[in-house]
């Protein structure tokens, strides 16, 4: 080996070393949400044994090879000419389809200049796919983990009821989050989509996805009905008059008892099918179609990705929104209404797009409510409802959506939890009954966290529209309403 | 013949005639007769409470002047709503600025934009960037961590982005120090000079707003009480007394 090439490889490991600490973090960053991504998917295996139970069988060391081989691809890919990056991009989606485009991606924004809070920033940026991702894979797990029976507690309880607030929290984040307008009603809206699907199967024998936009179109329209009248209130008036009408909306569904059959509520809505195969028992149901032994799981599984795919959409729609002039004039209409109009805003438009849309989400989500659960009263849809949904917006941190999905699971999944407080009888005595501390332990963890974090758990929104850079300030920095 | 003098000659751009607005029972403004002409910039000066805000806030029917009339352009806006007269090219830098504090500043020339849906964004943007640079800095910023000088450029340079035809400042310099002052007053002559810009400016700082006023109108108690050329109105005494003298 001669003296002038070692020099020359050595001037080469010092050009690359520059890059080698970037590439390093983010073929970490990505091996590590492919490990996350690998937990519920790959790392378990259900298998049935020679009783024809499923077993679980490990398969971690699988797990660790394919988080291995995405750290080494992001990393060769990091460190490779820029010209050659393209070839690693085009055989990364190819070859691990979306996940490992979505990879990539994610290791092509992390590229150039390393922020400052450089693992902060990779904490947001992979937390929301990551969490889709475990969520995506929810269903399986609970099903491979704890076996079909076991497992409809968890998939139903925790995760379609979750779920559901989720989508309702994200449509109301439009009303309350962007638009501004402090909306106690909320539950109106999702009362309307859910007897309008009640309804219109029952007595005219319509599918689903037929009421379901017809549930959206109804809810809307009653949105608009709320907004007109409400147009010119703010604040503590506006709160009042919404709350009103939900009241009014549930004292309807009561008293019109022709139409709704009043308190006894309205039983026998047809069950959700999967794509006109019913989940039942017989030879046309699903599981005989796919060879499956019959359980009522695979309805309850089919509700949780239906809700899911419900909820992305509401999400989807919000994002698209807000980097459209309609999402920025609401965005402008919470920041300050006159300002807004002498922008040449039209703000009553803007109010009732807010308000329709919002009631859409709601009313999709009733819709939902009504085919999960086969029967709607009055009942389900109290004060109490529009409160929780306002409280998840508000604790998710006003218009961040991940926050609301956040704060969802908490204020669902906390109360359901602590139903199985049976432990703190080993501390307190047996005659110690911890459900009825349930919502007092509930109240004042809202009240610590309130305290705690009184913006809400995500408090800082990343610009919708930026200027070669994003800059997140946090919302501590910045005073409420007029500057 | 002056720039004035030619504009003086065609109808005015803005005219308020007669105009009588109320709070409930309350009269704030009687009779007031303004003329803004196309590339003057006009001045309303007065102590508080005079009807100066008033005054700009009725242009954009905002309260609505419930006598008189207002005519933009040979059109009447008297009876429009908000939205559609600004729609008509007039934009406004409203008293306390009233930017979008939780949206950048970016965003926030954004929204001065929606009018014209976005034709020719880029090019305004960097006009109003290179009149304040310092926008420019502060692009990704929100608009609430701005200071308060920073803001009143925001608030002005959110009013250009519309390309208006007439642009209302209601006390730019409210709050503001001297120097900045100084800097937003250079900037809304440097406007008119170069661009022909027409300007309806209210202030309470009468000195500065009269130096750069071509004409000037003072207002008393919901009344305009004196008019006249900006230089001419600064040497009268009466003025003098009531707003130079001791004070400012």
């Amino acid at each position: 080996m001669s003296a002038p090439s070692q020099t020359s490889e050595l001037t080469e490991s010092v050009a690359s070393a520059g890059q080698l600490v970037p590439a390093l973090r983010s073929a970490a960053a990505a091996g590590l949400v492919a490990f996350g991504l690998c937990f519920p998917i790959i790392s378990y295996h259900a298998e049935s044994n020679m009783e024809n139970e499923l077993v679980l069988i490990g398969r971690w060391p699988l797990s660790f090879a394919i988080a291995a081989l995405v750290f080494l691809f992001v990393f060769l890919r990091q460190m490779a000419r820029a010209d050659w990056r393209i070839w690693f991009d085009r055989v990364g989606s190819i070859a691990a389809g979306g996940m490992g485009g979505a990879l990539v991606q994610a290791a092509r924004e992390g590229e150039g200049t390393a922020p400052p809070s450089a693992a902060r920033a990779a904490f947001g940026r992979y937390f929301g796919p990551f969490a889709l991702g475990l969520v995506i894979a929810f269903p399986l797990l609970a099903l491979g983990l704890l076996g079909p029976s076991a497992s409809l507690k968890w998939i139903n309880n925790y995760g379609v009821q979750i779920l559901i607030y989720v989508m309702l929290g994200w449509g109301l984040n439009i009303v309350v989050g962007l638009a501004g307008l402090l909306d106690l009603g909320y539950v109106a809206f999702y009362a309307v989509g859910a007897y309008s699907y009640a309804l219109l199967s029952t007595t005219f024998g319509l599918s689903f996805w037929i009421c379901l936009p017809l549930a959206g179109i109804l809810a809307a329209m009653w949105g608009v009905i709320l907004g007109f009248p409400v147009l010119r209130l703010r604040g503590d008036y506006l709160a009042i008059v919404t709350l009103a009408f939900g009241e009014i909306i549930r004292m309807v569904l009561i008293n019109w008892v022709d139409l709704t059959n009043g308190y006894a509520g309205i039983s026998g809505i047809p069950h959700v099918s999967f794509f006109g195969i019913p989940f039942t028992d017989d030879d046309n149901g699903f599981a005989a179609i796919f060879h499956l032994p019959f359980t009522p799981i695979y309805r309850t599984i089919f509700l949780f990705y239906l809700i899911l795919a419900l909820a992305l959409l509401t999400n989807f729609v919000t994002i698209r929104l807000r980097r459209l002039p309609i999402g920025r004039a609401w965005e402008a209409l919470r920041e300050d209404e006159i300002a807004c109009r002498s922008l040449g805003i039209n703000t009553t438009n803007t109010k009732l797009t807010a308000f329709a849309l919002g009631a859409m989400f709601g009313g999709f989500a009733g819709s939902f409510f009504s085919v999960r659960q086969g029967f709607v009263s009055p009942e389900s849809f109290t004060f109490i409802e529009s409160a929780t949904i306002l409280a998840i917006v508000v604790l998710g941190g006003m218009g961040s959506q991940l926050g609301v999905a956040i704060a969802a699971a908490v204020m669902i999944g906390v109360p359901e939890l602590m139903r199985e407080l049976d432990w703190m009888k080993k501390i307190f005595g047996e005659d110690f009954d911890p459900t009825q501390y349930r919502m007092l332990l509930f109240g004042a963890a809202m009240v610590i966290m309130m305290i705690w974090k009184p913006r809400g758990l995500v408090s800082t929104r990343l610009p919708s529209v930026f200027l070669k850079e994003r800059k997140a300030v946090s919302g501590d920095l910045v005073k409420e309403g007029h500057g | 013949m002056s720039v004035a003098a030619v504009a003086a000659l065609a109808p005015p751009l803005l005219q308020l005639r007669g105009i009588e607005t109320f709070y409930g029972k309350i009269q704030a403004l009687r009779g007031v007769d303004i003329d803004v002409n196309k590339g003057e910039i006009v001045t309303l000066i007065g102590a508080n409470g005079a009807g100066k805000s008033t005054t700009m806030m009725t242009i954009f029917g905002a309260p609505r002047a419930r006598r008189g009339r207002i005519t933009f352009d040979g059109h009447d806006i008297t009876e429009l709503p908000t939205h559609m007269i600004a729609r008509l090219s007039i934009a406004q830098s409203p008293e306390g600025r009233r930017i979008f504090p939780r949206m950048t500043v970016f965003e926030n020339l954004q929204m001065g934009a929606s009018i014209n849906n976005f034709a020719h964004f880029d090019d305004d943007l960097q006009r109003v960037f290179a009149l304040f640079p310092r926008l420019k800095e502060r692009a990704p910023q929100r608009g609430g961590t701005l200071s308060g000088g920073e803001q009143q450029m925001l608030a002005i340079g959110r009013a250009l982005m519309s390309r208006p035809r007439l642009l209302l400042l209601d006390e730019p310099s409210l709050g503001l120090a001297p120097l900045v002052v100084k800097q937003i007053f250079e900037v809304i002559a440097e406007l008119n000079k170069a661009e022909g810009l027409t300007v309806f400016l209210v202030e309470q700082n009468a000195f500065h707003a009269l130096k750069l006023a071509h004409r000037g109108y003072v207002m008393v108690n919901g009344a305009i009480t004196m008019q006249g050329g900006g230089a001419e109105l600064l040497a009268r005494p009466e003025v003098r007394a009531a707003y130079l003298e001791g004070g400012h």
